[in-house]
C-alpha cells in the first residue's frame, strides 16, 4: 500500500481535489431536497410565486455548480488514476531494467508482463473509483443522515437500523465474496496459461493429436470458472434483493410514521418528501461504498504484485568508485566457487582457476549442465561470485562500471532475441552511432550479409517481434554482428552458431582471427569442429575444469574430449555402433 | 436507437458491421437460453410494473390520506394501513422479479461465456496451422481474455439494464402523461437535451477509448517484447534507450486513458444535473400549475410527478453509461466470431491407422491391444468391404512443390524415397526447406502439387489425426506444457504407466536430471519449462516422443542443445526403439546423421544430392563442403 501510494507524487493535487470537488457535487445534490421542500412548503403551500421563483434559480444555480464539480471531479479523477498507473508502469519498468539476471530469473518475463499490464489496470481502477466514491459515498449518506435528523429526529432514527442492518448483512457477506473473488481469479489465470500454451504448441498438440484431451483439460479450467462464478454471482444477485427491500421498508415505515407526524403536525409534507428523498440518497451511497471495497479488496493482490517488484533488490550494484577503463581483455579466475541459490553451498561452480590472455581464442566444451553457461556469465558480471574472484583486465570485475564492463565484454547469449525493428535498427543496439558501413562490415564479419543482401528490402528489412520472420541461423548470426558492433574487448559466444551449417561456422571464425585479433574470445559450443582451431579448449564437467588444452594435448590426455571427438567424426568407419557399449 | 447516431467516429459500413454482430450474438443468446430469457423479460416487467405501483403510492400517501386525514384531524389510519398492506404486496413481487431475472442472468452470462470460450478452444485445435502462422499470439490470447471480458460486461449489464429500462421509461412515461400532459412535455424536452449532451459526450469518449485500446496494445507489445528480452537489453546497456521507448508508450497510454476516462467520468454527473434542472422546471412550472388550479393539477399529484420525473431520468442516464460498454462488446464480439467463422483443417481422410497381429500366413487381423504392429484400414465404399494393409513406413514423395504463400515456392519438385526401415537424413542450410518437407509428411501444410504416399496411400485419403498419430514428431521448438514432469511425458501417451514414463525418460538419457529436480518425476513445470535448460527440455521431449512408441518418427533438430556425449546415448536408445521403423533426421550435427541410409543434401528447396555419408563425401560435393567446412571451387 505504502510503496503504491508513494507513487501518486505529480498527482497529488489531483487527487486531493478529486474527492473535494466531489463532496461540493453532494453537497449541492443533497441542497437540492432542501429547496425542493421550501417551494413546496413556502412557495406552493403558501401561494407564494416569487418563493417558487427564487427558490428555482437557487436550484438551477445549485445544479450548475453540481454540474461544474462533477465535470471537474470526474477529470481529475480521470488524471490522477491514469497518473498514478504510468507512474507504477514507469516505476516497476525502470526498476527491472536494474534487476540483475538473477532477479529476472525470479520473477520470471511472462509474470512481470502481468504486472506491469493487468495489475496496473486493476489498481488504476479500484484508485479512480476510490477517490470519487470513496469520500463522496460516506459524505453523501452522513449530510443525508444529519439532514434528516434535522427534519425530524424520531423518523430519522429508521435510517440508522437500516444502515446498521445493511453493514453487518455486507459484514457477513463481503469476507465471503472477497475469498471466492481471489479463487475464481486464481483459476481465471490458470486457464489463460492453458490457452497460451496451447496456442503456442499448437504444432506439439497437432503432432500428437491431442486436440481432445487439450479439450478436455480446458473444458475443466473453464467449467471450474463457470462454477465458482455461478456462486459470486449468486450471492450478489442476493445482495440487491436485500437492498430494495430495505429501501422500501424504510419508505413504507417514514409513510406511516410521517403520516402520523403530519396529522399530529409535527411534520409538514414538504418535509416528508425531503425524508424520503435522503432515504434514496442514503442507501445509494451505501451500495456505492459497497463496490469501492469490493474493488479495493480486488485490487489488494495486483497492490501486493506490484509492490514486489517494486520492492525487489537489484542484486547487484554498481561500485561506489567504479573504474570507468578496461584496461585489455586479460581474463582470470581464482578460486571461484559460485551458486544460483544465495548463502547455499551447492555450488555449480566449484573451485574455477583460470588465466587467459588478451586476444586468445578459448573453447569451452561439455555436456548439458556442466556450468558452460554459468562460467562465462560471470565474467561479464551478469551474475556475482559466490567466493573468489573473476577478473578482467587486473581488476575484480565488481570494481568496474557496470556498463563500461558490459560494454567491452559483449556476450551473445544461447536464447537470443531480436527486437521489432529494422536490421539495421537490431544492430545498432551495439552501438547506436554505428554508421551504415559499420553495420555491414559487422554483418559481413558474421556471415549475415549474404542472407541479408537477399532479402527485398536489406539492410532495410522490418524483423518482427521475436526475430520470427527469419530463421534460427539467420537469427543467430544477426546476434553476432549486433555484439561485433560493440567492437568488444572480450567477445563471448555461448553456443551461438549451433543452427548455423559447419561452413558457415568456420568462415565466422576465420573472419574473427583476421579482423578482430586483439579481442579475447570464448566459444561456447557443442561442435568440435566449432572449438578445434581455438588457442585452448576447455573441458567443463559438472562444474569442474575437467581439462585444459589444445585440441592435440585434449585428445591424448582428456577422455571426455576424446569421447566426443570421437563421437563427432566417428573412427573414419562406419561401424562406430559396435564401439559403445551398449 | 437515437443515441449511436453520434457515437464514435466510425464509418457507416462499420456500424452496420457492429449492429450485424449484435444481432448474432443476440441470436446465439436466445437460441441457447430461450426460456431463460422469456423468464427474465417478464420478471423485469413485473418488478418494473411493482416499483411503478410503488411510485404511484406517493400520490396516494399524500392526496387520498394525508391530507383527507389532515382535513379531518382524522384519528382514522386504517385505510392508510391498508394501503401500505398493498403497496408491501406489490414491492415485494417487485423484489421477488428482481431476483429472479438477476439469478437468472447469472447463469445466461456465466453460461454463455463458458459455452463461448469452449467453442472458440475447440474450434481453435481445429484451425490449421496457418491460422497460428498469421495471427500474432497475443491477438489470439486477447479473444479469450479482453474480448470476452466485453461481452460478459455487455450481457451480464447492459442487457437487462437496456431491457429494464425500456419499461421503466414506458410504463413511467404513461404514468406521467397520466397525471400531467404539459408536465410530461417539460420532462421530455429535457430528456432530448440530456440524449443530446450524451450523444456527444459518449462519441467524443468512445473516440477516445478506442485510442486507449490501441495505446494499451502498442505498450503491452513493447512491455511483452522488452520483458522477453530484458537479458539482452542488460547485455547491451541498452537500459536508458529501453526506458525511453518505454515512457513514450507509457505517456500517450496516460493521454488516451485519462481523456477517455474524463469524458466517462463526466457523462453521470452531466446526466445527474441536467436531470435536476428538469426537476426543477418540473417544480417551478407545476408549482405554478397547481397555485393557479389549471389543469387539475393537486399538489400531491405533482409531488408524485416529481418522483417519476426522477424515475425517468435515471434509467436513460444508465442506458447512456452502458454505450460505451456495448461499442467494446460489439467490437469484442466481431473478433470472437472471426476466430468462429474461420475455416477448419479439412479432413476427407478415410483410411484409418490400427493395432494389428499379422498371422503366419500374412492375413492381418485388427487388434484392441498394441501390439506394436501397425495397419491401415481401408473401407472401400465401392462394394462395402474392409481391408487391411500392413504399416511399414514407406514413404514416396513426387514432385511436391509447396508454398507457404502462392506467390513464393519454398520446395521445388521433390522426389524422395524412404525405404520401410530406414534412416533419413535432411541437411542443408538454413532455409533450405527441410522442416517444410517433415510438415508436408503430417499434412501441417498440404502440397502445391505432386503427391505423397505413404505405403502407398496418398496422404490426402489417410485420417489426418490416424495420419499423425502414426508419425512421432520431435519439433525444433521444444514446448512443454503446464504439469508435472510425468504428465508431460505422459502427453506422448495418457495411458502410460509409471514404469513406462520412467522407462522412456531412462531411453532419452532424461531420468538422471530428472530425479535430481526438487520432487523428481513431480516437479511442476510452469511457463513452458521456463526452469530447465534447453538440453534438458529437448531431453524431454524425445522421452515424450519415445513414449509414443511411433510407426514413424521424425526428428527435427531435437537434440541440437544437447551435447554430442549424451546425444550419442540418447541416440542408441532410439535407433533400438525404431529398429526397423522408419525414421527422418534433420540436423546440422554430423554425428546426428552419419549412421543414416540415406541422406538428401537440401538447397534452397531443391534436393541437390543423396546418398549415404561415404558416398556423399566421396562425392566431394555441398555435403562435403558443409561438412568438412572446406570450401570446394565449384
Amino acid at each position: 500500500m505504502k510503496t503504491i501510494a508513494k507513487e501518486v507524487k505529480g498527482y497529488i493535487l489531483v487527487s486531493i481535489l478529486t474527492p473535494l470537488f466531489m463532496l461540493l457535487e453532494v453537497a449541492m445534490e443533497l441542497e437540492l431536497p432542501n429547496l425542493m421542500a421550501t417551494i413546496i412548503d413556502k412557495g406552493v403551500n403558501a401561494g407564494n410565486m416569487s418563493v417558487i421563483l427564487r427558490t428555482g434559480v437557487f436550484m438551477i444555480l445549485a445544479a450548475l455548480v453540481g454540474l461544474l464539480a462533477g465535470i471537474l471531479g470526474g477529470k481529475f479523477g480521470a488524471i490522477a488514476a491514469a497518473g498514478l498507473a504510468k507512474n507504477l508502469r514507469s516505476k516497476m519498468f525502470r526498476k527491472i531494467q536494474d534487476f540483475s539476471f538473477s532477479n529476472i530469473d525470479k520473477f520470471s518475463s511472462s509474470s512481470l508482463i502481468t504486472r506491469l499490464t493487468t495489475d496496473v489496470t486493476n489498481v488504476q481502477n479500484a484508485y479512480m473509483m476510490a477517490l470519487r466514491m470513496g469520500m463522496r459515498a460516506p459524505a453523501s449518506m452522513i449530510v443525508a443522515m444529519v439532514m434528516s435528523f434535522m427534519v425530524n429526529p424520531k423518523i430519522a432514527m429508521i435510517y440508522v437500523y437500516a444502515v446498521i442492518f445493511l453493514v453487518c448483512v455486507m459484514a457477513v457477506i463481503m469476507p465471503i465474496v472477497g475469498g471466492m473473488f481471489k479463487k475464481g481469479f486464481k483459476q481465471y489465470d490458470a486457464l489463460n496459461e492453458s490457452v497460451q500454451e496451447n496456442v503456442s504448441a499448437i504444432r506439439v498438440v497437432k503432432a500428437y493429436v491431442r486436440e481432445n484431451y487439450a479439450r478436455e483439460r480446458f473444458t475443466n479450467a473453464s467449467g471450474g470458472i463457470y462454477k465458482i462464478f455461478i456462486k459470486i454471482e449468486n450471492i450478489l444477485a442476493f445482495m440487491m434483493p436485500i437492498m430494495m427491500g430495505t429501501v422500501y421498508a424504510c419508505i413504507l415505515l417514514i409513510s406511516w410514521n410521517g403520516a402520523q407526524f403530519i396529522v399530529a403536525g409535527k411534520l409538514t409534507t414538504g418535509e416528508l418528501m425531503q425524508l424520503l428523498t435522503y432515504c434514496m440518497s442514503i442507501l445509494m451511497s451505501l451500495m456505492m461504498l459497497t463496490m469501492v471495497f469490493m474493488m479495493i479488496m480486488m485490487s489488494t493482490a495486483s497492490i501486493t504484485r506490484i509492490s514486489e517488484v517494486i520492492n525487489e533488490e537489484p542484486s547487484i550494484h554498481n561500485p561506489a568508485d567504479p573504474i570507468m577503463e578496461i584496461p585489455n581483455g586479460d581474463i582470470v579466475f581464482d578460486h571461484v566457487n559460485f551458486s544460483y541459490k544465495q548463502d547455499s553451498k551447492d555450488y555449480v561452480l566449484e573451485d574455477i582457476n583460470l588465466s587467459i590472455k588478451s586476444g586468445e581464442t578459448i573453447g569451452v566444451l561439455g555436456g548439458t549442465g556442466s556450468s558452460k553457461t554459468t562460467l562465462v556469465n560471470l565474467i561479464s558480471r551478469l551474475y556475482d561470485v559466490s567466493t573468489g574472484s573473476v577478473k578482467v583486465g587486473g581488476h575484480d570485475v565488481r570494481e568496474y562500471d557496470l556498463e563500461a564492463l558490459r560494454d567491452r565484454v559483449s556476450v551473445v547469449l544461447q536464447q537470443n532475441v531480436l527486437f521489432t525493428g529494422t536490421i539495421y535498427d537490431n544492430l545498432r543496439w551495439g552501438d547506436e552511432n554505428a554508421t551504415e558501413e559499420e553495420c555491414r562490415r559487422v554483418a559481413k564479419m558474421a556471415c549475415a550479409d549474404e542472407f541479408i543482401d537477399r532479402l527485398p528490402e536489406g539492410y532495410n528489412t522490418k524483423i518482427t517481434q521475436g526475430g520470427t520472420n527469419v530463421s534460427g541461423g539467420q537469427r543467430q548470426r544477426l546476434c553476432i554482428a549486433r555484439a561485433l558492433l560493440k567492437k568488444p574487448a572480450v567477445l563471448i559466444l555461448d553456443d551461438s552458431t549451433s543452427a548455423v551449417d559447419t561452413a558457415t561456422d568456420a568462415k565466422i571464425r576465420k573472419a574473427f582471427r583476421e579482423e578482430i585479433p586483439g579481442t579475447t574470445k570464448l566459444i561456447i559450443a557443442q561442435r568440435i569442429s566449432s572449438v578445434q582451431d581455438a588457442d585452448r579448449i576447455i573441458v567443463m564437467d559438472e562444474g569442474h575444469i575437467d581439462g585444459i588444452g589444445t585440441h592435440e594435448e585434449l585428445l591424448k590426455n582428456n577422455a571426455i574430449y576424446r569421447d566426443v571427438y570421437e563421437s563427432q567424426t566417428g573412427g573414419g568407419t562406419g561401424d562406430f555402433d559396435e564401439k559403445e557399449e551398449a | 436507437m437515437a443515441r449511436s447516431r453520434n457515437q464514435a467516429p466510425a464509418t457507416k459500413q462499420q456500424k452496420k458491421e457492429s449492429m450485424a454482430v449484435l444481432k448474432r450474438l443476440m441470436a446465439v443468446l436466445f437460441r441457447r437460453y430461450p426460456i431463460q430469457l422469456i423468464l427474465v423479460v417478464i420478471s423485469i416487467i413485473i418488478s418494473v410494473l411493482a416499483n411503478v405501483q410503488g411510485t404511484l403510492f406517493m400520490q396516494t400517501l399524500i392526496d387520498s390520506y394525508i391530507t383527507p386525514m389532515v382535513k379531518s384531524g382524522g384519528k382514522d389510519f386504517g385505510p392508510l394501513l391498508d394501503a401500505i398492506r398493498r403497496v408491501l404486496g406489490f414491492y415485494l413481487i417487485g423484489i421477488f422479479g428482481t431476483y429472479f431475472f438477476n439469478m437468472l442472468m447469472t447463469f445466461v452470462t456465466q453460461g454463455m461465456m463458458k459455452y463461448l470460450r469452449d467453442r472458440m478452444f475447440t474450434h481453435m485445435q481445429g484451425l490449421p496451422i496457418r491460422y497460428f502462422d498469421n495471427n500474432a499470439h497475443g491477438d489470439i490470447m486477447s479473444i479469450y481474455t479482453n474480448d470476452i471480458d466485453a461481452l460478459r460486461q455487455m450481457i451480464s449489464q447492459s442487457i437487462p439494464q437496456l431491457i429494464n429500462a425500456s419499461f421503466t421509461i414506458v410504463s413511467v412515461l404513461v404514468s406521467m402523461i397520466v397525471l400531467s400532459v404539459p408536465l410530461t412535455v417539460v420532462t421530455l424536452v429535457m430528456v432530448f437535451v440530456m440524449l443530446a449532451v450524451t450523444g456527444k459526450l459518449a462519441g467524443l469518449s468512445g473516440k477516445y477509448f478506442v485510442r486507449q485500446q490501441e495505446d494499451i496494445g502498442k505498450l503491452n507489445g513493447n512491455i511483452e517484447e522488452m520483458m522477453n528480452g530484458q537479458k539482452v537489453v542488460k547485455v547491451f546497456n541498452h537500459e536508458e534507450q529501453a526506458i525511453e521507448d518505454f515512457e513514450r508508450l507509457n505517456d500517450q497510454l496516460y493521454d488516451s486513458a485519462s481523456k477517455a476516462n474524463t469524458y466517462a467520468n463526466v457523462l453521470m454527473p452531466a446526466n445527474a444535473q441536467l436531470g435536476n434542472v428538469s426537476y426543477v422546471l418540473v417544480a417551478v412550472i407545476g408549482g405554478a400549475l397547481a397555485l393557479n388550479g389549471v389543469t387539475g393539477l393537486t399538489l400531491g399529484k405533482l409531488a408524485s410527478f416529481l418522483t417519476f420525473n426522477k424515475s425517468f431520468n435515471m434509467p436513460i442516464s444508465q442506458v447512456s453509461q452502458q454505450m460505451n460498454f456495448i461499442v467494446m462488446a460489439a467490437a469484442g464480439a466481431k473478433r470472437i466470431f472471426a476466430m468462429l467463422d474461420e475455416e477448419p483443417e479439412v479432413d476427407d481422410g478415410y483410411v484409418t491407422l490400427v493395432n494389428a497381429n499379422v498371422a503366419e500366413d500374412g492375413t492381418i487381423t485388427e487388434s484392441e491391444k498394441r501390439t506394436g504392429v501397425w495397419a491401415w484400414k481401408h473401407y472401400h465404399a465401392a462394394d462395402g468391404t474392409t481391408t487391411y494393409q500392413r504399416l511399414t513406413g514407406d514413404v514416396v514423395m513426387d514432385g511436391v512443390n509447396f508454398g507457404y504463400v502462392p506467390e513464393k515456392i519454398v520446395l521445388h519438385d521433390i522426389k524422395l524415397y524412404a525405404k520401410a526401415g530406414q534412416k533419413i537424413a535432411f541437411v542443408g542450410a538454413t532455409g533450405a526447406g527441410k522442416t517444410t518437407i517433415t510438415n508436408l509428411i503430417n499434412r501441417f501444410y498440404d502440397v502445391e502439387d505432386g503427391k505423397i504416399r505413404y505405403d502407398g496411400i496418398n496422404i490426402n485419403k489417410i485420417k489426418k489425426a490416424d495420419l499423425r498419430r502414426s508419425l512421432g514428431i520431435v519439433l525444433q521448438d521444444t514446448h512443454l506444457f503446464t504439469g508435472t514432469v510425468a504428465e508431460n511425458i505422459r502427453y506422448g501417451k495418457l495411458d502410460a504407466t509409471d514404469e513406462e514414463v520412467k522407462a522412456a525418460a531412462k531411453l532419452a538419457n532424461a531420468d538422471h536430471f530428472i530425479r535430481h529436480l526438487p520432487q523428481g518425476y513431480d516437479t511442476v513445470l510452469t511457463g513452458d519449462g521456463a526452469n530447465l535448460s534447453m538440453g534438458q527440455r529437448q531431453l524431454l521431449a524425445i522421452a515424450r516422443a519415445a513414449i509414443a512408441d511411433p510407426p514413424v518418427l521424425i526428428l527435427d533438430e531435437a537434440t541440437s542443445s544437447i551435447d554430442t556425449r549424451t546425444e550419442k546415448i540418447v541416440q542408441d536408445g532410439m535407433d533400438k526403439l525404431m529398429a526397423g521403423r522408419t525414421t527422418f533426421v534433420i540436423a546440422h550435427r554430423l554425428s546426428t546423421i552419419r549412421n543414416s541410409d540415406c541422406i538428401m543434401v537440401l538447397d534452397q528447396g531443391e534436393i541437390i544430392e543423396r546418398g549415404n555419408h561415404e558416398e556423399l563425401i566421396k562425392e566431394g560435393g555441398k555435403y562435403y563442403q558443409l561438412y568438412t567446412g572446406k570450401v570446394v571451387n565449384a
